[in-house]
């Protein structure tokens, strides 16, 4: 199972990051989500993957056995926060769009 | 710890984040309309913030170490705030620049778009949430506090160039923010805590197979406080954001980019000081190199600056790059010293940024950048017609502006009489000096560090000068821009912040000192953390 989460991780950040060096602001705000995706699943395995161990609501269980509850909460926030910036940053690319009427990073063509 | 612990005075090491918090969301509530309860709203909470960070000072200097925690769980469990020297110090240059910018805005730009009181608010609870917070991920969810609020700030007033670098700025920090966030988790994963003085007690006992892990999750952090500290080559973005950024707005920035200045100042002697074992030091020369790059640049940048807020952007550069060159010396008396500059270069870098706008205002009235914003937000939000505004201008303008440049440029450049110099001689003297007179030789660091102060000190006044002659003597016939008092007031409140760092450097500098060597030699910040809650009550 960790070589296919590590796999996974791993694609995701390629493709985030390939995507948020390309020219048009679409690919960039796709880039940055696919490389938060990964950034959320690499703190949900920095609390070592388990299968089927139980929250940390069930009193009287073994310590041992429960499922750190930490990196589940770091990654509630960092989904919250990831949501929201990308919301803001899409904004900001549609007023760009608007006013410069390309969807070029620059806010001009290269050749232009 | 003392009498003063009963009862409101509790809760003071919270109330820097909450108040900004309350006044933020009462302004969101009253809507766009009443304008006049925002701004007494906004001042009332910013004024509030110094006195708060002028009371945690007054606490913090005695050497206590003010732990607060919140629900009162003990700290390697619950989230603490700890205000310490060095978090009293950034509280207070923050709340402080805060009050100057916020009067200038009130003249014109706030009424240059929306929710700028809000924004505003949001950003100081960013900002002092940062400086308070003893865990590694509530100074991620604080970053990201002050980091939207600083998105919506820069593109206050709307017009093609904000928007423009305001994407370049999202982008680069919303991708640092993901390296944040990997190294925060590296970190948890090899060590089990987010506690910053717990990770301080746990790191020299890292075994030596997971040491690479560690020191990859340091470096990923290290990674992202280095792009808001706009170090070489990861700080790119901050000249042209800061140049588009309006001038109240880059007044406050001028704060912002100490951010991550403070974050390694407080977190890489604490981590990585002389005491933490195998992994003791690491990165200096990363901090050291990527430093003096920075000042290279930075100095590069002033000299070949066509307009002044691109000159004052690279300003900035040029004061990151020393900070984090002379934090990487590791030496106490000398990060009291940089700490002094901090403070100074604060003040007149944000003092610049708000008398750019005012120079500048002559030549082209900003008749371009407003003609966008009206448009972009339709008349009746549009700024008021020049008549109509704020305040009564003030005789004698030029005359009074060119005496603030020159203050302004006495600052950055680092010459005498003010704190400028004295913060660079103070750098110098701690280089030269570090265990009394030539004990063990001068380290080629200090040489280095050296010249490099010197050369840019050099480049930025003849920058300063050329751009000085060419503003107010050169250009015939200009018109004197009008200029009112609420306008001329806050840049000469940040120079008089400068004047008194210069008559009271003695105690500053003592002040200074204690909180660096405090920070390096943490045990008392440690213990404060740790302690279980029963005994330090």
């Amino acid at each position: 199972m960790e070589i296919l989460v590590a796999l996974a991780i791993g694609v995701l950040v390629g493709s985030g990051v390939w995507l948020m060096l390309r020219p048009r602001t679409f690919q960039v705000i796709v880039g940055l989500s696919l490389l938060s995706y990964a950034v959320n699943l690499f703190i949900f395995a920095m609390g070592r993957l388990s299968v089927a161990a139980a929250p940390v609501l069930d009193a009287g269980a073994d310590a041992a056995q429960l499922a750190d509850p930490v990196p589940q909460s770091l990654v509630l926030t960092a989904i919250v926060i990831g949501f929201a910036t990308t919301a803001l940053f899409l904004v900001v690319l549609l007023a760009s769009r608007g006013l410069a009427g390309t969807d070029h990073v620059d806010g001009r063509e290269p050749h232009a | 710890m003392s009498a003063l612990d009963h009862g409101a005075l509790d809760h003071i090491g919270v109330a820097p984040i909450l108040l900004p918090l309350v006044a933020g969301v009462a302004m969101l509530l009253l809507g766009e309309r009443r304008r006049p309860l925002k701004v007494v709203l906004n001042l009332a909470s910013t004024l509030g913030l110094v006195a708060l960070a002028w009371l945690l000072l007054e606490r913090a200097a005695t050497g206590a170490v003010d732990v607060y925690r919140l629900g009162d769980w003990p700290a390697p469990f619950g989230i603490v705030l700890v205000a310490d020297r060095l978090a009293a110090l950034m509280l207070l240059v923050t709340a402080l620049l805060a009050s100057a910018a916020l009067p200038f805005a009130l003249a014109r730009w706030h009424s240059a778009g929306v929710h700028f009181h809000p924004l505003f608010q949001f950003l100081l609870m960013g900002l002092n949430g940062a400086f308070l917070t003893g865990d590694l991920f509530n100074l991620f969810v604080f970053f990201e506090v002050l980091l939207v609020a600083s998105y919506g700030l820069a593109l206050h007033g709307s017009g093609r160039t904000r928007v423009q670098a305001g994407l370049h700025y999202i982008a680069v920090n919303l991708a640092a923010s993901a390296l944040f966030l990997l190294g925060v988790s590296l970190l948890y994963g090899v060590t089990g805590t987010l506690n910053m003085a717990d990770l301080a007690t746990r790191i020299p006992l890292v075994a030596p197979a997971e040491r690479p892990l560690l020191e990859a999750g340091a470096a990923l952090l290290g990674i992202a406080f280095l792009v808001k500290a706009a170090c070489w080559p990861l700080g790119f973005w901050l000249p042209s954001t800061y140049a588009a950024a309006s001038a109240p707005v880059a007044a406050l920035f001028a704060v912002m980019s100490k951010v991550g200045i403070y974050a390694i100042v407080r977190l890489w002697p604490l981590l990585f000081g002389a005491g933490s074992g195998a992994s003791a030091l690491f990165g200096a020369d990363w901090l050291l190199w990527g430093g003096v790059a920075t000042v290279a640049y930075g100095t590069l940048g002033v000299l070949a600056s066509q307009d002044l807020a691109r000159l004052a952007g690279y300003s900035v550069l040029v004061s990151s790059g020393t900070l984090l060159a002379v934090t990487a010396t590791a030496d106490a008396n000398a990060l009291g010293a940089a700490l002094y500059y901090l403070a100074t270069s604060t003040f007149a870098l944000g003092a610049f940024f708000l008398l750019v706008e005012l120079a500048e205002r002559g030549r082209h009235a900003g008749a371009d950048i407003l003609a966008v914003t009206r448009e972009a937000f339709g008349e009746d939000e549009g700024l008021p017609p020049p008549d109509e505004e704020v305040g009564v201008a003030i005789p004698a303008t030029m005359a009074i502006l060119g005496l603030a440049f020159l203050a302004c440029a006495l600052l950055i450049a680092g010459l005498p009489p003010l704190s400028g110099f004295i913060g660079k001689f103070a750098l110098l003297d701690a280089l030269f000096d570090p265990h009394g007179y030539a004990a063990d030789g001068i380290a080629p660091t200090a040489w280095l560090l050296l010249a490099l102060l010197l050369l840019s000190s050099l480049a930025a006044l003849v920058a300063l000068t050329r751009a000085g002659l060419r503003t107010f003597w050169i250009p015939l016939g200009r018109s004197v821009p009008r200029v009112r008092i609420i306008e001329m007031a806050p840049v000469a409140l940040l120079l008089l912040l400068c004047v008194a760092l210069t008559v009271q450097a003695g105690p500053a500098l003592r002040y200074l000192r204690a909180t660096a060597q405090a920070l390096h030699a943490p045990q008392a910040y440690i213990g404060g953390v740790l302690a279980p809650a029963a005994e330090a009550r």
